[in-house]
């Protein structure tokens, strides 16, 4: 719809927009400490001794580079495109969240910041917050809504274990939007000593430009992983999408590379005509959690409830990035079903011997229809965003209900 | 453009007194009681009225406020029904300020430019919106001083010298202080440092400094009012409502009369200040 601009990569603008997406929607409490943290942000990302012992920590305690692996037995299944999975399950904590948080942790720790708060859907943000901040002895609360706490317990009692305080959000629809809710209702009461550590590439500038620029790891090693496995890019990258940050790691560094074709896969719940959550396809842009995105909301501008089977992926909004990503049609926005995911989480795990995060089989769900619809030398990377440990218990469930009926 | 909140700061001035403001859900617990309420918070003393604007995500708010928008929302309400409440308070009261509360996206839903033309033409004088801070001025606050509403900043505690300016520079009407940091209802506010904070605000800027956030009691309101222009209670009375309520969440006989008696003492607080200080 848009002129095409002359780089995908460039944004955000100083005042953190991507287009008309982004921005800075917070109270007035928060606002001199989103500045300092920008400026805070911008000197540690220009300071070469902040990038080497980051680095540090990624190889030794996170366990980067992740591998590229290329999944033989799911191509040959699929009969189409050669798929890669870019490993990011097997990342310490399980998923890609810590290579945002690490990034925030160091951030936080320079500005003098004791104690974090962290929201979190499926857990897997909670767990890698409360990792982190046992490393560097710092105080982590996690808001949970008290829906997810009981459907991702797994994560719970890590986070516990970990010496988290995990708060069940009973207000509103006690999943990930409240839980966001109360952080920042946390934050700016504790605004002094506090930083909040966002899991996402959401919220008020600088979060989506600095989560991103953590998460974009993925993006260049998969580059040169690519290089070095087939001597050139890949043809398509595919990822789930919640708020975005797994793949607008993945995404952001190939934005200026036309050949690449990219999927983003949103959570399309019980279905796009019922309850779901797929911001981009079902929603339009609206003011929420900082940033001007697509959103799902009813005629009044009241937030609507999303649904997932995927707590990671039930949030009714979605990074500013992505919407723009979606205008300016860049990146083409696919959406799944809880059927579609857990089909896709069964599969995964029969025929590669990796057990996914309900979250990423979404991407997976896509690449079943996408991948034979390709030729065989179509080079296709899916983002292995986490593991599905955490999900063994809802899953066994869900299918343990099915074979008795 | 003088707006019914310049005028009624100002003859308040005169009278040597500061503001009682009031502020209260809109449609909460229903539409109709919510404007008996507010047709009733003048005659008990209200000197300004608050009204929110429900939305689902109150981010800056307490438990009972949050709870408050709930139960509007539940009841129907939207924002078109909010100008409806104020276009009814209007058809008895052309004087008493009234002020919009509340977070942007229902604006933004309704569109900047139609929301500003209804409300004003309702009678909405000013807007409070939690969720824009002046980098995002372009939004809603320079096409509201266009409309002729007044646009409401917050200040804050971490509101340093520095950053005065930039919240001071678009705000008309007067200026919330927001006593404490926090959320509605969340602590109560210590009058010397309210005291404190209202002289360094005023250092800045000629307007009004209205204080709000954790303001309870009569005796509260006497304390803040002798610091500040005006002082604003919204939870406590929020807290009356609810009480005044059945079990099903409804409105019941009592519920108008709940609110304005607090609202009575509340004001007889505010008044007391200016006794205090003679």
């Amino acid at each position: 719809m848009n002129s095409r601009p002359n780089s995908f990569r460039s944004g955000p603008d100083e005042r953190g927009h991507f287009g008309m997406f982004g921005g800075r929607f917070v109270a007035e409490t928060l606002m001199p400490l989103i500045l300092d943290l920008e400026k805070a942000y911008a000197e540690a990302k220009a300071d070469p001794a902040f990038q080497r012992e980051m680095n540090g920590y990624l190889k030794d305690y996170v366990g980067r580079p992740s591998p590229l692996y290329f999944a033989q037995r799911l191509t040959e299944h699929l009969g189409g495109a050669k798929i890669y999975l870019k490993r990011e399950e097997l990342n310490h904590t399980g998923s890609h969240k810590v290579n945002n948080v690490l990034g925030q942790i160091m951030v936080a720790r320079r500005m003098g910041k004791k104690r974090i708060i962290a929201e979190t859907g499926a857990g897997q943000h909670g767990v890698a917050t409360a990792t982190l901040c046992a490393r560097f002895g710092l105080d982590c609360v996690v808001y949970m809504g008290a829906v997810d706490v009981a459907r991702q317990e797994p994560n719970v009692i890590r986070m516990e274990m970990l010496g988290a305080k995990v708060v069940p959000v009973q207000s509103g629809t006690r999943t990930l939007k409240d839980a966001m809710n109360e952080a920042l209702r946390d934050w700016v009461t504790n605004v002094h000593d506090t930083f909040y550590c966002i899991g996402t590439v959401a919220g008020p500038h600088p979060y989506p430009m600095m989560v991103r620029d953590f998460q974009s790891i993925i993006g260049h090693e998969t580059r040169a992983q690519m290089m070095e496995a087939e001597g050139r890019l890949p043809d398509s990258l595919i990822a789930c999408i919640g708020g975005g940050s797994n793949a607008m790691g993945l995404f952001h560094p190939f934005l200026d590379d036309p050949s690449v074709e990219i999927f983003g896969v949103e959570a399309a719940g019980h279905g796009l005509d019922k309850l779901h959550a797929a911001s981009l396809t079902g929603g339009r842009p609206g003011v929420l959690h900082g940033n001007r995105t697509y959103l799902l909301m009813d005629a009044d501008g009241q937030i609507q409830d999303a649904h997932s089977i995927s707590a990671g992926l039930d949030y009714p909004g979605i990074g500013p990035e992505h919407s723009w990503l979606h205008e300016t049609g860049r990146v083409t926005y696919l959406s799944a079903t809880d059927e579609e995911a857990l089909a896709a989480f069964q599969l995964l795990s029969r025929l590669e011997g990796i057990i996914p995060a309900l979250e990423s089989a979404h991407a997976i769900a896509r690449v079943i229809e996408l991948a034979p619809k390709r030729p065989s030398d179509h080079l296709m990377v899916v983002n292995l965003s986490g593991r599905g440990d955490k999900d063994v218990p809802q899953v066994g469930d869900i299918l343990k209900g099915r074979k008795a009926k | 453009m003088t707006t019914r909140i310049d005028t009624r700061l100002a003859d308040l001035h005169k009278q040597g007194r500061a503001a009682f403001v009031t502020f209260l859900m809109a449609g909460d617990p229903d539409p109709a009681t919510s404007l008996a309420i507010i047709k009733a918070l003048p005659q008990a003393g209200a000197d300004i009225i608050e009204i929110g604007m429900p939305f689902t995500d109150p981010m800056a708010d307490g438990p009972a406020i949050q709870a408050a928008g709930l139960r509007a929302l539940k009841g129907g309400m939207t924002l078109h029904k909010t100008l409806d409440l104020v276009r009814g308070f209007r058809k008895g009261d052309d004087a008493t300020p009234i002020v919009l509360m509340g977070y942007y996206n229902p604006i933004y839903i309704y569109g900047v430019e139609a929301f500003l033309a209804d409300a004003k033409t309702a009678g909405v004088d000013g807007l409070i919106i939690v969720d824009l801070p002046p980098e995002e001025d372009d939004e809603l606050c320079l096409p509201a001083m266009k409309a002729g509403l007044n646009f409401i900043r917050l200040a804050t505690p971490t509101t340093d010298d520095k950053r005065l300016p930039a919240v001071l520079a678009n705000t008309s009407g007067f200026v919330y202080y927001v006593s404490i940091t926090g959320i509605t209802g969340s602590a109560a506010a210590n009058a010397t440092q309210v005291g404190e904070a209202v002289a360094r605000i005023k250092r800045h800027t000629s307007l009004p400094v209205c204080v709000g956030f954790g303001i309870r009691t009569p005796d509260m309101a006497r304390d803040i009012a002798r610091a500040a222009d005006g002082a604003v209670v919204g939870t406590a009375l929020v807290d009356a409502l609810a009480k005044s309520l059945n079990a099903e969440g409804r409105a019941t006989p009592s519920t108008v009369k709940a609110v304005a008696d607090l609202t009575a003492a509340l004001a007889q607080g505010v008044r007391g200040a200016a006794q205090a200080a003679e």
